[in-house]
């Protein structure tokens, strides 16, 4: 059982990343990390 | 496998290599513009800040507060963005390899072995402290974006904002030195970044890689993952004597006898070529692995 468990996260949490590609959250993140990031930089 | 025998030896390079490759768009470090390119989506699994002005991707942890302080606000406009991208490209990484590429890959860890080298009195991070690393992430990276919200409905990266001494240190100071207009904003909150920073730049002197153990958000996550990742390493009770030497090497001062797979292992490898009884080895897709060609003094 313990050597299924890395594939089942493994499918698991791609199906995630695929699922937030589908839903358009490459661009919200591109969209942030495009402008500069006052909060990170200490003037936000 | 032998894959990471050569490597593992040079990993200073891949360290290296590592933070060069993330920040590779060098230019920007004249012009204090910052890199905008479309591949800029795509999340590092290292703590590297995407204000860096030579940052080629974005910083996870960033992207994550992102989502959840837009969370509310997505929701009430029936927008669909719950951070499933970042978290899954996490967990993908992490079920493979768990916490491999705070060893090898990020640019903040690597300053801080760089800076553990400066000879200065030692200090042991007291161990309670590697729960501290959880409480930030509960806390600044997940509950405050999401429980505290303008009247908008959005909330802060309250990481970024407060603690990342990697986003001062990487964009902060270049930034602000390359810039007049960023100059005349400085106040308060960037003096408190830049003190926090120092302090770790200290700490980092005199104890070994103390932000990945005591702070770290992203290495919290991707830790969870090293007892169910692919990747594993082993200890042979049978052949481990308990001398210690492993402990003295590594990097984040654990016992790997105690527990092969904790979530504090940056899985650098280093004890696997420290033990001369040849008692720590890894796994990969089944294929085990113990150091004997690297061994000094091989007493089999």
């Amino acid at each position: 059982m313990k050597r299924r468990l890395p594939w089942i996260l493994l499918t698991v949490f791609l199906v995630l990343m695929i699922t937030g590609l589908l839903l358009g959250e490459y661009k919200m993140v591109l969209e942030k990390a495009v402008t500069v990031c006052l909060d990170c930089i200490g003037i936000g | 496998m032998g894959i990471l025998n050569r490597p593992r030896s040079k990993r200073a390079w891949y360290q290296a290599f590592g933070a060069l490759a993330i920040n590779a768009w060098l230019p920007n470090w004249v012009t204090g513009q910052i890199f905008q390119g479309n591949v800029k989506g795509t999340c590092v699994p290292v703590l590297n800040c995407y204000s860096c002005p030579s940052a080629l991707g974005a910083c996870p942890i960033g992207a994550m507060q992102t989502f959840f302080g837009g969370l509310r606000f997505n929701l009430s406009i029936a927008e669909k963005k719950f951070g499933l991208y970042v978290i899954g490209l996490l967990g993908t990484v992490g079920s493979v390899i768990g916490r491999m590429p705070c060893g090898w890959l990020c640019p903040f860890g690597f300053l801080q072995e760089l800076m553990h080298k400066i000879p200065t009195p030692k200090l042991r991070v007291p161990r309670f402290f590697s729960s501290f690393r959880y409480v930030f992430l509960a806390v600044l990276v997940v509950a405050l974006p999401l429980l505290i919200v303008d009247e908008m409905g959005f909330g802060q990266t309250w990481f970024c904002k407060w603690v990342c001494p990697a986003g001062t240190l990487e964009a902060g100071i270049p930034l602000v030195l390359l810039n007049e207009g960023l100059r005349s904003l400085v106040g308060f909150m960037y003096y408190w970044k830049v003190g926090l920073l120092v302090l770790f730049l200290g700490w980092m002197t005199v104890s070994r890689r103390p932000f990945c153990r005591a702070v770290c958000p992203l290495g919290a996550i991707l830790g969870l993952f090293n007892k169910g990742s692919l990747f594993r390493m082993a200890v042979d009770d049978e052949k481990c004597t308990l001398c210690d030497k492993c402990r003295k090497d590594c990097p984040v001062d654990i016992k790997i006898y105690e527990s092969a797979n904790s979530p504090a292992c940056v899985r650098c490898l280093k004890c696997v070529d420290s033990c001369k009884y040849g008692a720590i080895s890894y796994e990969f897709l089944g294929k085990h692995e113990v150091a004997e060609d690297l061994r000094v003094g091989n007493p089999a």
